[in-house]
């Protein structure tokens, strides 16, 4: 079968009363492509459909979707993996109000990474060319400064579904915690002050759906238990 | 700045930490209970009036009833910010479950040290 039935998630607010799902046959002629290059050929077939892209190998981070029901990069992800019985459902990333078809309105997520303070904050007088790091205290940073920031694991989280105006989310708590583990960095205790509430950090469950689909292999519930071990050791 | 006025402890860090440690006193109440239900096959009333006669005894059910009133306090707390967004009914429904809460104890403490 060369044909793969997608159905993908169509809206437009200047025309469209209500969102709808819309069947499309593409010619794939056999090959495994990756969901990006379905969608483009899509495209061919009706200029009209919208969503993000850009550097088409999972470094930009513009195209998260909800692909079969799991949220991922559509430029990495081929097909092999997501279609199951000839059939690929795409939808926009859950919880985020819809702009246009796969187009969602990130403010709420960029709101959230803002917050954490997402750069060094340093008291200390500025050296004359750089700020030093041992190999030891760098190598702590791997593993939480890869994010790219497509929100594949915060739409997947009931808790950011739920409160997203409060709770941090899977991708700004491991930001937070790059910089918490950061030795440069000496605003510890403020940033710790300002996730001791009951939503910004501790309204994760740990039911870990952002590991299952972080497309860069990232573990943010580490990350943020790393952090409730940070507000432990300092509150006791 | 996140606030709560009506979380248990005010404080996510001191909720959390309350729920943990709540939920290993009931599980050890838990499993204590079903362990001496089972050592005792011919429970009768005197042996089950003299358990809770002794101050040990009174001393572990009454940790544990402070532990259920903390840990269905935080839990239902959670429940409803998730999912009741209407400001009106979300405090109603905190005030009557911490209010249950309330009833619940006491009446559990009754029934420990009542006649």
């Amino acid at each position: 079968m060369s044909t793969l039935q997608v159905s993908i998630y169509r809206y437009n607010p200047e025309t469209d009363s209500a969102p709808y799902m819309q069947e499309f046959q593409v010619d794939t002629h056999g090959r495994d492509l990756m969901v990006l290059d379905v969608l483009h050929l899509m495209k061919e077939q009706d200029s009209g459909l919208a969503f993000r892209r850009s550097c088409r190998e999972g470094v930009c981070g513009s195209d998260g979707m909800n692909m079969n029901g799991k949220n991922g990069l559509g430029c990495i992800t081929p097909l092999s993996e997501v279609v199951k019985g000839n059939k690929l459902v795409l939808r926009p990333l859950p919880g985020l109000p819809v702009i246009r078809d796969l187009v969602v309105d990130m403010g709420l997520f960029y709101k959230q990474y803002e917050r954490i303070q997402p750069y060094l904050l340093n008291s200390d007088p500025e050296p004359a060319i750089e700020r030093l790091q041992s190999p030891e205290d760098r190598d702590k940073l791997d593993g939480l400064y890869e994010c790219i920031l497509c929100a594949c694991c915060s739409t997947a989280c009931p808790s950011f579904w739920w409160n997203p105006e409060k709770f941090v989310g899977p991708a700004g708590l491991l930001q937070s915690y790059r910089f918490l583990a950061d030795s440069r960095d000496t605003a510890t205790a403020e940033r710790l002050a300002a996730l001791e509430d009951p939503f910004s950090v501790f309204r994760c469950r740990g039911i870990m759906n952002c590991v299952a689909v972080c497309p860069k292999g990232l573990n943010p519930t580490r990350a943020i238990g790393k952090i409730r071990e940070m507000l432990l050791a300092d509150a006791t | 700045m996140v606030t709560n006025i009506t979380s248990f402890g005010r404080s996510g860090l001191s909720d959390w930490l309350i729920q943990r440690a709540s939920a290993i006193v009931l599980a050890l109440y838990t499993f204590f209970i079903v362990a001496y239900l089972l050592l005792n096959p011919n429970l009768d009333y005197m042996t089950w009036h003299g358990l809770f006669a002794q101050t040990w005894m009174r001393i572990f059910s009454l940790l544990a009833f402070v532990s259920l009133a903390a840990h269905a306090w935080i839990g239902l707390w959670t429940v409803t910010t998730d999912y009741l967004k209407g400001t009106a009914i979300r405090v109603g429904v905190q005030t009557f479950i911490i209010l249950a809460i309330f009833v619940f104890l006491v009446w559990g403490i009754q029934v420990l040290w009542g006649a």
